[in-house]
């Protein structure tokens, strides 16, 4: 044993050191080994790297060199776009978000009011931001989000305060999706957690039959079906003379549709919490409520924090559905700005620039959940 | 102890810890029934009142609830079906069964398309080359940051602002793509063709017998013979003796440009197209993701033990890899197909004529909101139930067989 271990320390070094050398040192080394690793590979990163450099170029060149920024107003104030017209196909038309921004933004919120949307969009971020933040995961979080939700919606509507009325019809762009995103979230999520308890709850069959069925015919059915039943059905569901107004209706429909979603993925947290978390505090006396708001779902919401997040994600782009029913959020605020007819053909750009916002908030919201998700399990890789 | 579960008395008094329910708050027995007839009762006032409201409702404006309306004539023009449809003299019920069969159409090719792209974008994330792993994870993130609507709304207009028939983008005298859609060479389907047909399936039956027989020699001998030179020549082979036995006949239409449009071939409407391309594009993203993630759940180990037996890299993939991965890849991918049978719902924003869309028109013309409504939930929560219960047959299959 011993002797067999002498010999192979005279000879391990030398070998060892060689062989360290070779990888990870100097970029032509690397690219040797991820790029052209083999004649396969090789293949791949010559066909792939000449694709890319062509639509990197291609698109600098269509968006930025050949890019018009602006365009001639005439006296009436309508915008000539014969230079774009001329450029279309070698340079993007950059002028449609110059001339549309705020309408894409804010809808047809009235323009000199167009302040309170914007200080709407910032405190939402700013409640976003401060959620993210873990040293507020505490109960005062709720009273953040009830006070600010709070001020959105004075600000939003106005009314008091000497700021003008200005009724839902008018609102639109992306304070209405976060608005639908916020508080469908914010409603749906204690309903998910409730009927995730209730689809659990052993001793309560006829409970669990109901979220059972609620969450299984809601995730059979894609949400279209729902906003139609939002737009046409609702109406018939109401007593004579009680009308809604179509964002409540599409709010409702919202919610009702993510709680199904969200009850899913809390339930999976349930699931995987052990057995003896509950069991144990069964044996210390507590009551069920104690037991689900001290013990249970503490642990089990951190467990699906990732997952979380995810369906937050989706329901954030979901929210474009609504569409559909004709409201006015950001994606058929793109729409109705194309259908200006001296911007008619330059949809390219406007998706692009609809594109850029909802990446900005997706990706930071997934960049965040893949961040809180390697926090979390660094008690677990240990 | 064993002393006591020897005593058969003993037994007869643990065996019967029944007692009666008290009517008292603190028997959690007698709480558990109060608040499920509690709960019920609310949910069955609400419904009750819906149900009045709506009854009222209908009474004011005079509608009458049933489904007699899907024998009466439709007059909705159906730009693509896949059975004749004559607007003036087919039924209500014909154009919703029409827009089932196009929901259908969308879902089974997207799924399979999909599951093929979001195969191939997951393992090049996994690619050595580094390259080819950022721009896999570029798609994928780009694309899963969009919403669906938005990417169908972008592959529309791109089509639409494609050439006319004219000018079209094609490849050689097969391919057209216009502003009119995609026109693919379309095969002239013959007696002789569905006999290949026959005879494939013939084929698979027989390899998987075969199939069965090696491993039964196998593990009576531990010598496997080999399987695909006959799988190769049932699958295959047969297929194209039967084909060449009725005649080898292959005439192919091919599309070409007569007067101002393209004529003849399978033609791909620009809105199915678009709404296949962004379903497709959409959920190979997510898929990419599953088949990654259930890639790399296998521990680098199985690899290794595989080595070590002596199995080569193809081997070891096969026997030893996917069965594990599937396992972790199978039960999120089925959320995938259900999404992107939901997803195509959304049709209906881009003009294509899918169940939603054919369902919301009839119901605009009619008046008959909650039949409408319902046809829409009956169709969805069947196929949703269908790729439900496949999968989860196909996922006890390959699940992992515990005491």
């Amino acid at each position: 044993m011993s002797q067999s271990a002498v010999t192979a320390s005279e000879h391990v070094p030398t070998a060892a050191r060689e062989q360290v050398k070779i990888p990870g040192l100097g970029p032509w080394a690397w690219a040797r080994a991820n790029l052209f690793g083999n004649w396969w590979s090789t293949a791949i990163t010559l066909a792939l790297g000449y694709l890319i450099l062509r639509v990197v170029f291609g698109l600098v060149e269509w968006g930025l060199f050949n890019a018009i920024w602006s365009v001639p107003y005439s006296a009436t104030g309508v915008p000539d776009t014969g230079v774009c017209q001329e450029a279309k196909g070698i340079g993007a038309c950059w002028a449609v978000i110059a001339d549309k921004y705020r309408l894409i933004l804010f809808g047809r919120y009235p323009y000199d009011e167009q302040w309170r949307p914007l200080i709407a969009v910032l405190l939402f971020i700013g409640l976003y931001a401060v959620s993210a933040m873990r040293r507020f995961w505490r109960k005062e979080l709720i009273l953040i989000w009830i006070g600010t939700l709070t001020v959105i919606g004075v600000l939003m509507y106005g009314g008091v305060f000497g700021l003008p009325l200005v009724t839902e019809d008018f609102w639109g762009g992306l304070p209405l999706t976060l608005i639908l995103a916020t508080f469908g979230l914010a409603f749906a999520f204690p309903l998910a957690v409730l009927v995730a308890l209730g689809r659990r709850s052993t001793g309560l069959p006829a409970v669990k039959l109901l979220c059972v069925l609620y969450v299984e015919l809601i995730r059979g059915v894609p949400l279209i079906a729902f906003l139609f039943m939002a737009s046409v059905m609702f109406p018939l569901f109401m007593p004579e003379g009680v009308t809604v107004n179509k964002l409540l209706r599409a709010q409702i429909a919202f919610i009702l549709f993510s709680a199904a979603y969200l009850a899913e993925v809390v339930r999976g947290g349930l699931q995987a919490l052990p057995k003896g978390q509950g069991e144990a505090a069964d044996a210390m006396g507590l009551t069920y409520w104690q037991k689900t708001g001290f013990i249970i779902l503490p642990q089990a919401l951190r467990l699906v924090i990732p997952p979380l997040v995810n369906t937050f994600i989706g329901s954030f782009k979901d929210t474009s559905l609504v569409l559909i029913i004709g409201l006015f959020d950001l994606l058929t605020m793109g729409k109705v700005a194309l259908s200006d007819p001296p911007w008619q053909s330059f949809s390219t750009e406007v998706y692009i620039f609809l594109a850029l916002i909802y990446i900005a908030f997706c990706f930071a919201m997934s960049k965040y959940s893949r961040s809180l998700e390697r926090d979390l399990n660094r008690s677990r890789l240990r | 102890m064993s002393q006591a579960t020897a005593d058969p008395r003993m037994i007869r008094a643990r065996a019967a810890p029944k007692r009666r329910m008290r009517v008292s708050w603190s028997d959690p027995v007698f709480r558990a029934i109060v608040w499920q007839v509690v709960i019920v009762g609310i949910v069955v006032a609400i419904v009750w009142y819906l149900v009045g409201n709506t009854n009222a409702n209908l009474a004011a404006r005079h509608i009458a609830t049933g489904f007699g309306f899907l024998d009466r004539v439709a007059g909705i023009p159906i730009g693509e079906s896949l059975l004749p449809y004559d607007p003036s003299v087919n039924t209500y019920g014909r154009a919703l069964l029409i827009g089932v069969l196009n929901t259908l159409q969308v879902a089974v090719i997207g799924i399979i398309l999909a599951t093929i792209l979001g195969t191939l974008i997951g393992i090049g994330r996994l690619s050595k080359n580094w390259l080819l792993s950022k721009i896999t994870a570029f798609y994928v993130e780009t694309l899963r940051d969009l919403p669906v609507l938005l990417q169908l709304f972008f592959w529309y207009t791109l089509l639409q602002g494609l050439p006319g028939p004219k000018q079209a983008l094609h490849l050689g005298s097969l391919v057209f793509l216009s502003n009119r859609g995609l026109k693919l060479p379309l095969l002239e389907w013959q007696t002789a063709h569905t006999a290949a047909v026959i005879a494939f399936l013939v084929g698979i039956a027989g390899a998987v017998l075969w199939n069965r027989r090696a491993r039964r020699q196998q593990e009576a001998t531990g010598i496997r013979p080999s399987v695909w030179p006959v799988a190769l020549a049932l699958l295959v082979g047969l297929p194209v003796v039967v084909w060449a036995l009725l005649g080898a006949p292959f005439d192919v239409e091919l599309p070409a440009l007569r007067g101002f449009n393209i004529q003849g071939g399978l033609t791909l409407s620009p809105e199915y197209f678009a709404l296949l391309l962004g379903l497709v594009t959409y959920t190979s993203s997510y898929i990419a993701e599953i088949v990654r993630s259930g890639i790399q759940a296998i521990p680098q180990g199985q690899w290794e033990a595989a080595g070590a037996l002596g199995l080569s890299n193809g081997l070891a993939l096969r026997q030893i890899i996917l069965p594990q991965a599937l396992r972790v890849i199978v039960p999120p991918m089925t959320s995938q197909y259900l999404n992107l049978t939901k997803n195509s719902s959304l049709a209906v924003a881009i003009g294509f004529q899918d169940i939603v869309s054919i369902a919301n028109t009839t119901l605009n013309q009619t008046g008959q909101a909650i039949e409408g409504i319902a046809v829409i939930m009956a169709v969805y929560l069947s196929i949703s139930l269908s790729i439900s219960l496949f999968m989860n047959w196909y996922n006890a299959r390959i699940a992992l067989v515990e005491r």
